[in-house]
């Protein structure tokens, strides 16, 4: 097999099965701020369950998230080998500060957040759960600071056969940075938010705990609303930015073949690359025109600008950009009707509303991979945009092979953790389960 | 070669020494679990490293996150040329990582000792690869012009390399019983010291038989030939090996874990100086070798990444500090794993 595509396939499953466990913890970090915050304040016993409950579910997808994302980082030395050198005098410093910024800080902090409860005071036990919260969004920040680049490079010169920094914060602050760190942090927030909905409900749901599971459930709505209607604003910011960073990535996005004005909002249909068409396409007249330059007879540049061997992959980047889309329509609609619900008093004993909670939880999830493919194969076939190609930058002195035996093992150690981390999260779950009786189900009103 | 590369090639050092010290102890307690007599035994280990092994693994990251921004060829040419060796020994640490978490959420037998043996055995490889490393690096690596390693998997499996293994087992093992020792009590101490002392019978000799095959090389040589006043770190190393035994069998644990930690520090900063400014040599053709003056990043890039770390590090002190305040001292029973 080929190695290139090996060592993407390698690639793309090792960040694919971190990126599970990544925006979980991100998101959930900050929810645990505001449990640590109300015990902080409460002091009582109830509060300090209902945290440590969320911690120790943290605390598992933490552990994963580590040991798998322990790996990312030497996986360009190992597999891209010409990338590390040709612009590891950009790429390697965001990945160190990286580590020696957040890393450090996360890894050490949270043995206080795990293992503080009767060791430090519940303001320091607060000030660990922030500092981790913290730690954990701004590793995001710097890893999202190189990838940014690799999306839109800037601050740097081509010299001595390799990419040289030029100017430190243009690499920081590259045009696509704060729309992608905005997007992404905001995913993140939208999955933990739908996380702690799903698992409140499923305990509401059966009548244990109820006290407890309101507050976590009610508030979960409630920020799974705010940040799901957030990524409205974040998506799009995103968009108009690859509109005029990347546009034959943006044209992937919207199967759009013709450089055209007035053109159309694509809602849903199939790319047909090889005959260049959209075919069963339902389209919003001018839409696309008007969301990126607010004016409907605005030209959009069309794949038809680029050589056919310089496209983005048109079907991934275009199923996965619709999906990721309709499914953020999703999470606002869902959380919207739960906010009605609540508003009739109809909310905590719906128990079509409570298992449909429960069973949107893996969605969000979803829609992070969706972003990702969407991303990072609306980049192909560069692995730094117009600065080097994919197929340019393995390590040459890998066999194929080699690249084969290891992804097998990484598909297989991988696997086993997630079942892992399946059979763990349950014992979580059902040992808060047995530790209560049955509440008969309240009623809104109470 | 100008000061910033200097200051890298220093910083790198400390950054590997930092790894060996702090991960070093948790791993030889890894180790060590392979002679756990008792489900106690178990708990009271993991007690000694649970709040501290992740943020010290941390510090493998740094270096390698480090050796990235600062020398991108080294960095390129030691993960790639290395692929089946570093593939393995990252496997080992994703596998221990979750032993450690998971396996102290275990709540009964026998899956707290499955997790347990999974622990040692990782624990163990890793080791044995992070020092086979180590050895094919101060060895050399055949390289092209391009910097790519040209060798097969089986050039990797040569003697020093082995040599290098089995010193890193003896050394961390002996340095994870000289911690257990000074942080556990009673019975477990006692065994402790005696692990210590065994593992030390075979890290004194592998370390002296291991400075007189490193002079056989004359690229290792060169420096403390050139200048002999640099023999002074080595031998202070062994120094410091043999009292940490004495100190073992005088019965001064403490006394004798700092000394294995200036052992530790003080042979790897031996190699360096042996390595100066040598980062891989190349086996075939000296004039390919990575070096900090023809292998760097750029100066901006190197200032900055400077500047990063003397911000960043004097935080990791406090964290690191703080944690080891709250969670540091005696194992007591009623631990947290």
């Amino acid at each position: 097999m080929d190695a290139v595509l090996l060592a993407r396939i390698q690639f793309a499953g090792t960040i694919i099965f971190h990126f599970i466990f990544a925006p979980l913890t991100i998101g959930l970090a900050w929810l645990i701020v505001w449990l640590m915050a109300r015990y902080w304040k409460r002091g009582d016993d109830a509060s300090r369950n209902l945290a440590r409950f969320w911690i120790n579910l943290f605390a598992i997808s933490f552990a994963v998230g580590v040991a798998t994302g322990f790996a990312m980082e030497f996986q360009f030395g190992t597999n891209w080998s010409k990338y590390s050198r040709y612009v590891g005098d950009i790429f390697g410093a965001p990945l160190a500060i990286e580590v020696i910024f957040t890393f450090f800080l996360e890894s050490i902090v949270i043995a206080i957040l795990l293992f503080g409860w009767d060791r430090v005071s519940r303001p320091a036990h607060f000030l660990a759960s922030v500092l981790v919260a913290i730690g954990s969004t701004m590793s995001a920040f710097w890893i999202l600071v190189a990838n940014s680049w690799m999306q839109t490079p800037e601050g740097y010169i081509l010299h001595n056969g390799r990419a040289e920094m030029t100017n430190f914060l243009h690499v920081v602050f590259t045009h696509s940075m704060i729309p992608r760190l905005l997007h992404t942090v905001d995913g993140a927030l939208v999955t933990a938010a739908f996380f702690m909905l799903g698992i409140s409900a499923w305990f509401l749901r059966r009548g244990r705990q109820v006290e407890s599971f309101r507050i976590t459930f009610i508030v979960a709505l409630v920020v799974a609303f705010l940040t799901s209607v957030g990524q409205l604003g974040t998506g799009h910011l995103s968009a108009w930015m690859v509109t005029r960073t990347q546009p034959e990535k943006l044209a992937a996005f919207e199967g759009l073949f013709k450089t055209q004005a007035y053109a159309p909002l694509t809602l849903i249909g199939i790319p047909d690359p090889a005959h260049a068409t959209l075919r069963y396409a339902i389209r919003v007249p001018s839409g696309l025109s008007l969301l990126a330059y607010f004016r409907p007879d605005a030209t959009i540049k069309g794949l038809d600008r680029f050589p056919p061997d310089r496209w983005p992959p048109v079907v991934w980047t275009f199923y996965s950009f619709h999906a990721m889309f309709w499914l953020g329509m999703l999470f606002i609609a869902f959380p919207l009707l739960g906010l009605f619900l609540w508003w009739r008093k109809q909310l905590y004993h719906n128990h079509a509303f409570l298992t449909a909670a429960w069973l949107l939880t893996p969605l969000p999830f979803l829609a992070n991979e969706l972003g990702w493919v969407t991303a990072e194969m609306g980049r192909q076939p560069w692995i730094v945009y117009h600065v080097l190609l994919t197929r340019d930058a393995v390590s040459i002195s890998v066999p194929a092979v080699h690249v084969l035996l290891t992804t097998i093992l990484f598909g297989a150690i991988y696997l086993t953790l997630f079942l892992f981390w399946a059979l763990f999260f349950r014992r979580e779950v059902s040992r808060r389960w047995e530790e209560s009786a049955v509440e008969p189900l309240v009623k809104d009103a109470q | 070669m100008n000061t910033l590369q200097i200051v890298w090639f220093i910083l790198l050092t400390v950054l590997v020494i930092g790894f060996t010290v702090l991960s070093g102890a948790d791993l030889g307690v890894g180790i060590l679990r392979f002679f756990a007599r008792n489900e106690d035994d178990q708990r009271a280990m993991l007690s000694a490293i649970g709040p501290f092994w992740d943020g010290n693994e941390v510090w493998l990251l740094a270096a390698g996150g480090a050796s990235f921004a600062a020398f991108p060829p080294v960095y390129a040419a030691i993960f790639s040329g290395l692929y089946l060796p570093l593939m393995v020994a990252l496997f080992a640490l994703i596998i221990r990582a979750i032993s450690i978490e998971f396996g102290s959420r275990e709540q009964s037998q026998p899956a707290r000792g499955y997790w347990g043996i999974a622990w040692a055995v990782t624990s163990t490889l890793a080791t044995l690869l992070l020092g086979m490393a180590l050895g094919n690096i101060l060895r050399g690596l055949p390289l092209n012009a391009g910097g790519e390693y040209t060798g097969s998997f089986f050039g990797l499996l040569n003697p020093f390399a082995w040599l290098l293994g089995a010193l890193n087992l003896a050394m961390l093992t002996s340095h994870g019983a000289f911690y257990l020792a000074m942080r556990a009590e009673g019975d477990l101490r006692a065994r402790a010291s005696r692990w210590a002392l065994i593992s030390w019978a075979f890290y004194l000799p592998l370390t002296v038989f291991t400075l007189f095959a490193a002079t056989r090389y004359l690229h290792l040589a060169r420096n403390y030939t050139g200048a002999p006043g640099w023999w002074l770190v080595p031998a202070l190393g062994l120094l410091a090996v043999i009292f940490a035994g004495l100190w073992t069998s005088w019965q001064a644990p403490t006394a004798a874990f700092v000394a294995s930690c200036f052992s530790v520090t003080l042979l790897l900063a031996s190699a360096a100086i042996a390595l100066f400014p040598l980062l891989v040599p190349a086996l075939n053709n000296p004039a390919l070798s990575l070096t900090a003056a023809n292998a760097s990043s750029t100066p901006l890039t190197l200032f900055v990444m400077l500047i990063a770390v003397i911000i960043g590090l004097p935080l990791v002190a406090i964290y690191t500090i703080w944690v080891y305040k709250v969670f540091g001292g005696k194992i007591t029973k009623a631990g947290h794993y």
